[in-house]
């Protein structure tokens, strides 16, 4: 942990106001910084109803979710998780599509089932933890040196966080508000929540459900059972995708096949899987967020999501293609993009503890073609039928300005994720080093 | 890196040079698709320079004659706990023998796509899109670890599904591309779990590491090994349009035909060979999945040509006539006559390049009469032709040299390359039966070739013409930017069999030192071990290159003090030279010593 930060916050019931960073969250940091400016200046068009109060909401939003990465105490975590959750409920609700009452809602509560549950876990740690030091404190690193031990009560500890966590991933089955909340959300909304609010849940299983129980955590049926539900997001995401005919929906539901891989690589724990994991959730952050900035970008000139309402596009607007192009193989994972990188190192290191999981896994690249590039030949190839896409305009400058850094981004991670892995690997280490040594005195103790 | 007059330290700028045509025309494409002129030179440009750069760097690679290959390092890719991943080029003869004939070829066709491109409105994107190719296949062949093979193994496919839905506008376009990508997707799964497998067993993804290590890591013919190559297998047959996985080639027959001639005829389709003949460590230890591709190839090239025998359209005749010549090429690097197989792979990229741009040259007249007189017959249908040696002398006379060579008639190319790979297979079939079986099936396939070519040939060339009265005044020979390229592969198809004359003829020793560590299983009753030893490919003969590895592993040792980080960029090199002079320092490090060794330095 580094750039620690603590002050006494409300210091009789030892909570304090702790952040900091380490390799882990730095990256998920930087990615909320990179695309929250990005967002802003791509829903300087799209939003032209209530500004003011829109862009207030964005401010809130950022701080919430800078503030889950950073956070180093357990009751400011569960203060930023409910901060970031408020704004993106009126942001969907009063800015969204015309469903976006239902979808805004169903988004609320679901979130808001898993985190009061998550509530309940923390207050019953700390007071487990008080009862054996004397005083009560949320602070993590005190909370992560007490929390052995806890017998049967970490298996619904875990639960507790397991649930809350894998509803933000999110983890098939808890996916469903998901699509909804995508579909209807403005642009800015969709590329914030499947960037950084999705990767919250899995950030939250590394920081805090691994470490806390590793003894559960690495209990041979709760390790099965995940990578199993990890294995049917890759396959049944990518197969439902598939069907979607609205072209947010599909990206949506890929969405869930890619947090799939991040799942797999954090519960194969090895460490490529991890550091893969890492990676995915920081190139699933860049790619998204690009192909929902694409999305937003057709949206405002034909007012369609709908992949039928196109075809033959890339001859009136050859930019616009190629930066679909680029951001689609990115998604698919095409070596030489980011993609790549994160998918080869989850499946490279769970084959090593998982030989079939991965093997299906890397089926799941097969799907992620048969997916996204029949959708991007219907909209930009075949007969340019449609008149109303004949005078379609190509991007703007401002619309490449907010392209460009994320293109930008797809290839250099591609070629050369050195800077970023090489940071991330003692945290990861320490981490993989941690839940083991954990888990295995449980089991010797057992 | 190493010393000064070998150019060797140009290898880099051979992939580099057309990822710099890509960019410059991809900037054309979307700013100026209007700059023809610029665009043809940078095209054409890139891609002489390029060839210009490999012809320096293997001429140097050959003079300095190493023991083992040559790796450039250039920048760490995925450095995570135990794995190394570097992009880094190697250099061997196997290489060596690709980037020339890839570089080769493809500047060819570029020069051939300026006249026959010349009035698409895309003409920008596509030569884009082609300098975009090479760059991918340059670093298939180049690459010095699977994953770098596998950034080239998938980027060709990107291309190629570029290219072959190059006139996106027609749905039939589009679903062959995405058809050729999803097919070969499919492939590309049995090659990363090869990967993991490989990672899994060996500890590493480089091909040194890798190979020196699998003869301990595996164990010959067991299940981990069959799996791995298997599914190595899996994947060759998605990129080179074996059975199962054949059905995208026909189809990518919608592409420009240039592209046909370049990435599905020369090039892109023989990274499977390439992968077997790179991997031929693996196969080895698994004498089943050596059975495997040799049976895989000898049905291919079998069933592939009686298709071809009915087909109607030019191109497709040539697509089944591809997939049935790399059947060949499978037989022969199943076999073990890994030579055999690349001699194949280099000269049918000869006939089979000078095939499909004859065809091109064809359809561009056919194409040209049906468009003056406002026709709506199809321009690739043979029953149309007839007759048009009067019309395109130089296109029928080169064809025909192209026809002798791919149907295996002496002196021609062909035969010579043919001829290896039938006569490996007939050899091995006196100890095992089943590769009689396979040289059967090769000799039917061989008498199927000569037949469908020449129908071809004289349903195109000869009898009365078919295209019209209207359009017979139309039709003309191409011009000299399309027949120039052509003349220089009729010389190739002619005369590339040179390159390996067999012993009974003189011989020559071109293909014989790409070897590397040959295996075999050895039984002393209670335990079996693997025996290996560093040979050239050829199963008779001398080779100059036969000094044994495991003293000696590399041809460049980094000296003293020099950190495995520091040693792609500079340092002191000691290069070995005979065995006799290798010995093993104090550290783990191998050292020459004595006069047979050379010193220097070098930055990258």
């Amino acid at each position: 942990m580094q750039f620690q930060l603590d002050a006494p916050w409300i210091p009789a019931w030892g909570i304090h106001y702790t952040v900091g960073v380490d390799g882990i969250s730095l990256f998920m940091v930087l990615l909320t910084t990179l695309l929250v400016p990005l967002s802003v200046l791509g829903s300087y068009s799209y939003i032209t109803t209530r500004e003011r109060a829109f862009y207030a909401l964005m401010l809130v939003l950022t701080s919430g979710m800078i503030g889950v990465f950073v956070s180093l105490d357990l009751f400011l975590f569960y203060v930023m998780w409910e901060v970031m959750l408020i704004p993106m409920y009126f942001i969907i609700g009063v800015w969204g599509g015309e469903n976006r009452i239902y979808a805004a809602i169903k988004f609320f509560i679901y979130t808001m089932f898993g985190s009061l549950l998550m509530l309940v876990a923390i207050l019953v740690l700390v007071y487990i933890v008080a009862q054996r030091t004397g005083a009560y404190s949320f602070s993590y690193t005190s909370v992560l040196a007490h929390a052995g031990g806890l017998g049967p009560a970490a298996f619904w500890l875990f639960g507790a966080f397991f649930l809350a966590f894998a509803i933000k991933v999110p983890m098939f089955p808890f996916h469903t508000w998901l699509p909804d909340a995508h579909v209807e959300a403005p642009t800015p909304g969709s590329v914030l929540l499947a960037g950084i609010l999705l990767k919250m849940g899995t950030y939250g299983f590394l920081r805090f459900a691994l470490p806390l129980f590793p003894a559960v955590a690495l209990h041979p049926m709760v390790q099965t059972g995940i990578v199993v539900l990890s294995l049917i997001g890759i396959i049944y995401g990518g197969l439902v995708a598939m069907v979607q005919p609205d072209f947010k929906k599909l990206i949506a539901y890929s969405s869930v096949a890619h947090l799939g891989f991040v799942m797999l690589g954090i519960w194969a724990l090895t460490l490529q899987s991890v550091q893969g994991a890492l990676m995915v959730m920081i190139n699933h952050g860049i790619s998204t967020g690009a192909l929902f900035f694409l999305i937003g970008m057709l949206y405002e000139r034909r007012h369609t999501r709908l992949v039928a309402g196109f075809g033959g596009i890339a001859k009136v607007v050859p930019l616009f293609a190629g930066v679909l192009t680029i951001v689609s193989l990115s998604s698919i994972g095409l070596p030489s993009t980011n993609g790549f990188v994160g998918e080869f190192l989850v499946l490279l290191g769970a084959f090593k503890t998982y030989p079939v999981a991965a093997t299906i896994a890397a089926a799941g690249v097969i799907v992620a073609a048969m997916y996204l590039l029949p959708a991007l030949q219907r909209v930009i190839y075949n007969p340019l039928d449609k008149r109303e896409n004949e005078r379609l305009l190509d991007l703007s400058p401002r619309e490449l300005a907010v392209l460009l850094p994320l293109v930008a981004c797809i290839v250099w991670i591609g070629v050369y994720p050195k800077p970023l892995l090489r940071r991330m690997e003692p945290s990861a280490q320490q981490l993989i080093q941690t839940v083991r040594a954990a888990s295995a005195t449980v089991a010797r103790g057992r | 890196m190493p010393p000064p007059g070998f150019r060797l330290d140009l290898l880099w700028a051979v992939p580099a040079l057309p990822l710099l045509g890509f960019v410059g025309n991809g900037m054309l494409a979307l700013t100026r698709p209007k700059a023809k002129t610029a665009v043809s030179i940078i095209g054409v440009g890139v891609l002489v320079l390029s060839f210009a750069a490999a012809v320096a760097a293997v001429a140097g690679f050959v003079r300095l004659h190493p023991a083992a290959p040559l790796v450039f390092r250039y920048w760490e890719w995925m450095p995570v706990g135990d794995l190394r991943v570097d992009y880094a080029l190697e250099l061997d003869y196997l290489s060596a023998v690709m980037i020339l004939v890839v570089t080769g070829v493809s500047a060819l066709i570029h020069v051939f796509s300026v006249g026959y491109m010349g009035e698409d409105p895309g003409y920008a994107r596509y030569f884009a899109y082609l300098n975009l190719f090479v760059f991918f296949m340059l670093t298939l062949v180049l690459g010095s670890s699977f994953p770098v093979m596998f950034v080239g193994w998938e980027g060709v496919g990107l291309c190629s599904y570029l290219l072959i839905g190059f006139w996106f506008n027609e749905k039939i376009n589009a679903d062959a591309g995405l058809k050729a990508f999803v097919v070969n997707r499919i492939g590309d799964f049995g090659f990363l779990v090869a990967m993991f497998l490989i990672f899994r067993h060996t500890g590493s993804l480089d091909f040194d590491a890798v190979f020196a290590q699998a003869p301990t890591a595996f164990t010959a013919g067991d299940a981990a090994i069959t799996a791995t190559t298997l599914l190595l297998l899996l994947g060759c047959t998605g990129k080179s349009a074996q059975i199962p996985l054949y059905t995208w080639l026909p189809d990518a027959m919608q592409g420009p035909t240039p592209v046909s001639a370049l990435i599905h005829a020369a090039t892109m389709v023989t990274a499977g060979v390439y992968l077997v003949a790179r991997c031929n460590v693996l196969f080895a230890l698994s004498p089943l999945s050596s059975a495997t591709v040799a049976g895989v190839g000898a049905l291919t090239a079998l069933f592939a040509a009686t298709i071809a025998l009915k087909q109607w359209d030019i191109k497709r005749v040539l697509a089944y006539s591809t997939i049935s010549q790399l059947g060949y090429m499978f037989l022969g690097v199943g076999t073990g006559a890994y030579a055999a197989g690349l001699f194949h792979l280099v000269t049918h990229a000869f006939f089979k390049a000078l095939l499909f741009l004859g065809s091109g040259s064809v359809i561009h007249a056919m194409h040209h009469a049906y468009h003056a007189t406002h026709s709506h017959e199809d321009a690739q249908d043979l029953r149309n032709m007839g007759g048009l040696r009067h019309h395109l002398p130089w296109t029928a006379g080169l064809m025909w040299i192209a026809t002798l060579a791919i149907a295996g008639i002496p002196p021609f190319s062909g035969f010579f390359s043919k001829d290896e790979i039938l006569g490996a297979a007939f050899a091995r079939g006196t100890a095992e039966p089943i590769w009689l079986a396979y040289w059967v099936m090769g000799i039917a396939a061989a008498l199927l070739t000569a037949f469908y070519m020449t129908r071809l040939m004289l349903y195109a060339f000869h009898g009365p013409n078919r295209t019209g009265e209207a359009e017979r005044a139309h039709l003309h020979e191409a011009p000299w930017s399309m027949t120039g390229p052509l003349a220089v592969l009729g010389l190739l198809s002619f005369a590339g069999g040179v390159i390996n004359v067999p012993a009974l003829f003189g011989g020559h020793a071109f293909f014989r030192c790409s070897g590397r560590w040959r295996c075999r299983p050895e039984s002393n009753g209670r335990s079996s071990s693997l025996r290996c030893s560093w040979r050239g490919w050829a199963s008779s003969g001398r080779c100059g290159c036969s000094s044994p590895r495991r003293s000696c592993p590399r041809g460049w040792h980094p000296r003293s003090g020099a950190s495995p980080e520091s040693s792609g960029r500079s340092g002191t090199w000691t290069r070995c030279t005979t065995r006799s002079s290798c010995s093993r320092s104090s550290g783990s490090r191998a050292r020459c010593c004595g006069r047979r060794s050379m010193r220097g330095s070098w930055t990258a």
